[in-house]
Parts: C-alpha cells; sequence; structure tokens
C-alpha cells in the first residue's frame, strides 16, 4: 500500500491504472479533514482523536475503527524538498496493525491539496479504514480544498496567536463543521471561543434561509409562528465549538462524539449524497483541466513555446492571442 | 510524470537526546530537495522500521550518540531484512567509532558520517547510492 501510494505520488500510466482498479472499492471510509495554523496543535490533536478511535479514552467508539493518517507538510518552494514531522506527535499510535500513517509533502501544489493526497486517500479508503484523517497546514487554498474532499472538516484554533475576531478568516466559518480550539488552558481561551460564537452567529443570520420552499435574504422578518421549524433546524448543522488541551488528552472524546454526529447528520439529511456528488464534479474538472492541459503541450514543441513567449514579451501578440492560436494550431480534439 | 523525490527517514533511535545534529541534516537534506520525514527522539527499532514501511523510504538515517549503535542498527538491518525491504539505503551518523565501520558495513550498513563529514559528502552520497524508482 506505501509503495503504492509513492507510485500515485510521482503519476504515470501504473498509477492511473492501479487508482482505477480500486476505485470502485472507495466510498466507504468517512474522511475528516483536520486544518489549522501551524502551531495550533493539529498533529497531537490528530493522535488523540485515533487513539479514541481504536477504543481509547472514555470508550465512545466501540467496536475500534481502523484509522488511516495523512499528514501534509509544505514543500519548500526553493529546493523542492520538505520536513515531514507529523509523526513525531504520534508516537502513540505505534505498533497498533490497525493505524496506518502517510506523511506527504504538497510538491508545489499551488497552495492547494495536492492532487496525489486526494488519491492517497483513495487508496486507504480502498483498503479498507474507516476513518481518515488528513491533516493540513490551513493556508490559502488547502483549507478550500480541503473541506471539498473530507466529509468533516475540523478547523483549529489556539489561543494566543491572534485570533480575535479580525484574525479568523471569514471563510473558515464556511468550511468548519467543529471548531476545536486546542491548548485551551491558555488565557484567551474563553476570548477566542466567543470570538468564534459571534463569526458563526454571523454567519447564520446573513445566511439566506428557505422558508416555504421560498428563497428569502437575510433581512426578511421570519415569524417563528409560521414555521414548524425552529431557525437552527431548517439551517441544518451549527459546527460545535469545543475547548481541547490535546497534550494532556482533554475534551478527545466531545471532539469524536461531534465527529460522529455530523456523519450522522450528513447520511439523515442527505447532505452526504449531495456533498459527494460536488465532490466528485470538482474532482472530475481538476482531473479534466489537468489532462487536457498535459495533452496539449505535450504536443507542442519548447521552441513554440518559447517563440510565443518571445513575441508576448515583444508586445507582438497577447497571451490570450497566443493561448488561442495554440490551441488552433494543435487542433488536439 | 512528478518529478520523483527521494524520501528520507531521519531518526534517533534508543535513549540518546541530543538531537542537533539529526536537524541539521534534515534541513540540509530538504535543501538538497529531498523529502525528509523527521521521526524524532527515543525511536525503536520496531518504530524506524514500521515508519519506513508506511512512509515508503528511500533511506533510513539513524543519528546514535549513545554508543549503542552496535545493538540498534543490527536489529533494524533484520527487522527490514524480515519486511522484505532490501534495497533501503541505511546510513549512520553521530559517534561511531572508526573500528566499528567495517561491522556495520557487513551487516547492510551502506554509509557513516560522523563528525567531521561534510553535509555535502552524505548527500552526495545519498544522491549516488539510492535505488531507482
Amino acid at each position: 500500500m506505501a509503495r503504492l501510494i509513492t507510485m500515485i505520488e510521482n503519476d504515470g500510466d501504473e498509477a492511473r491504472r492501479a487508482l482505477a482498479d480500486l476505485y470502485p472499492y472507495t466510498g466507504q471510509a468517512h474522511i475528516v479533514g483536520v486544518t489549522g495554523a501551524p502551531g495550533t496543535g493539529k498533529s497531537t490533536l490528530v493522535n488523540e482523536l485515533a487513539k479514541v478511535y481504536r477504543g481509547g479514552g472514555g470508550q465512545p467508539i466501540h467496536p475500534a475503527k481502523t484509522v488511516g493518517i495523512i499528514a501534509v507538510d509544505p514543500t519548500s518552494p526553493f529546493s523542492g524538498g520538505a520536513i515531514l514531522g507529523d509523526r513525531i506527535r504520534m508516537r502513540e499510535l505505534s505498533g497498533d496493525p490497525g493505524i496506518f500513517i502517510r506523511s506527504m509533502a504538497t510538491r508545489g501544489s499551488l497552495g492547494g491539496l495536492a492532487r496525489a493526497t486526494a488519491d492517497a486517500i483513495k487508496v486507504l479508503d480502498a483498503a479498507g479504514y474507516e476513518v481518515v484523517f488528513v491533516e493540513t497546514v490551513g493556508a490559502g487554498q488547502a483549507e478550500v480544498d480541503i473541506a471539498k474532499t473530507a466529509h468533516t472538516t475540523i478547523v483549529i484554533q489556539a489561543p494566543g496567536l491572534g485570533d480575535d475576531i479580525q484574525a479568523i478568516k471569514a471563510g473558515i466559518v464556511e468550511i468548519a463543521d467543529i471548531f476545536a480550539v486546542n491548548k485551551a488552558d491558555r488565557e484567551g481561551a474563553e476570548s477566542a471561543v466567543m470570538a468564534l460564537q459571534m463569526l458563526l452567529d454571523l454567519d447564520h443570520a446573513s445566511r439566506p434561509t428557505f422558508h416555504h420552499g421560498v428563497m428569502m435574504g437575510a433581512e426578511s422578518s421570519y415569524d417563528e409562528s409560521d414555521s414548524d421549524l425552529a431557525p437552527s433546524q431548517e439551517q441544518g448543522w451549527r459546527p460545535p465549538i469545543l475547548k481541547t488541551v490535546a497534550l494532556h488528552s482533554q475534551g478527545i472524546e466531545a471532539v469524536v462524539e461531534a465527529i460522529e454526529a455530523h456523519l450522522a447528520y450528513l447520511k439523515e439529511s442527505q447532505t452526504l449524497y449531495q456533498r459527494e456528488r460536488e465532490r466528485i464534479e470538482s474532482e472530475l474538472n481538476d482531473i479534466l483541466q489537468q489532462e487536457l492541459m498535459r495533452k496539449l503541450l505535450s504536443r507542442v514543441k519548447e521552441r513554440e513555446l518559447d517563440e510565443l513567449i518571445e513575441r508576448i514579451g515583444q508586445r507582438e501578440l497577447d497571451p490570450y492571442s497566443a493561448a488561442r492560436e495554440l490551441i488552433e494550431r494543435e487542433r488536439f480534439a | 510524470m512528478t518529478e520523483k523525490k527521494i524520501r528520507v527517514l531521519v531518526a534517533k533511535p534508543g535513549l540518546d537526546g541530543h538531537d542537533r545534529g539529526a536537524k541539521i541534516i534534515a534541513r540540509a537534506l530538504r535543501d538538497a530537495g529531498m523529502e525528509v520525514i523527521y521521526t524524532g527522539l527515543r525511536q525503536t527499532p520496531e518504530m524506524i522500521v514500521e515508519a519506513a514501511i508506511q512512509e515508503d523510504a528511500d533511506v533510513i538515517g539513524m543519528s546514535i550518540l549513545s554508543g549503542a549503535h552496535m545493538t540498534l542498527f543490527p536489529r533494524v538491518m533484520k527487522l527490514l531484512a524480515e519486511n522484505g525491504l532490501d534495497d533501503v539505503l541505511v546510513i549512520g551518523g553521530g559517534i561511531i567509532p572508526d573500528d566499528d565501520v567495517p561491522a556495520l558495513r557487513d551487516i547492510g550498513v551502506a554509509g557513516i558520517f560522523g563528525p567531521g563529514t561534510s553535509i555535502e559528502e552524505a548527500t552526495h552520497f545519498i544522491k549516488e547510492n539510492v535505488r531507482r524508482k
């Protein structure tokens, strides 16, 4: 399995064939994304969550589930190398055959989740791991990508890292299914929780709601007596804000329960089905773009490309016309 | 095809708590374009080999300053053989007396880079001797 992941990272026809073969076996695992700024304690938290899933803690998970973990760290844009140090926090998990940990570097995938990571998840899924944690640094596109790929996304914050309301990125509220304020024994934990609560309140107030089948803006007055459902039920899942001290194994069971509750919510509300379709569409899009580019560029000689670049530089041609010229010239369809 | 990266597992087995050397080599290998899986202190041979398997490591670099190299290296080499990982390049660093080097070579440790050897030497050695994927 490890060699398969390597093969997938390096891409190539054999990898594609392997993915085609294993794809029918995917779709079983619960994919949980864990994202947050460096220093928030992602790896430590994932370590603790894995322990509980394996039957530890107050045993909210029974029977134990098998756990896959993919820990992603950034590739240096200068050297192309990377230090993948997340395993350091997961030493307690070693020796357990029900856990598989793989470290991956972003390999220059423009800040987002690498295609290889999404494919590595498929390998673990097809291999039968019941929960697959994907841990990434939440920077730029990575948060959005991980939210698209995962069923449940946990956003970790830690007090004292500038987590007041201005510092919390607005997009996080849309992405997070669960908030974990880690290192909650530190000063500022309560303010971090309150800042998140405020953001959630703002977000839910401004979100358009469906009222008797008609979409209404946030300003429309909502008469509670009109509806059978309370606003919170209509709006669906409100991300819980949970306090943890991962280093001391505190607050972990609550996070696990929230993860399980979220999966149950996704299934009951049919959101799982919808999200899955959206994820597939997004993935197909990405792959199509990648493949088309590859096909086109494979037919273009470097000399041709250089010539076009030169002409654009001389202002003889603009990049859009150049692109069109290239496409028409190659007629790759 | 995407460029293939050399994946190096850097570990400090045993009870020795001085990791500055290991961290320096980890950074140097990263700067040389490799992906370094840094597993840190107090690794047992079992943990090292387990990680090497899961990470599909091309190279294992062990830093030992405790003097326990004649126990730790053989244990790791044995576990690697048991798991069919014959083509992983194993190198060592730290305090390893010259007298012990031949014995280590015999069991399959490809190179020893003690204090005084340059980082460039180690990096070059890896690039020259790592298995082709």
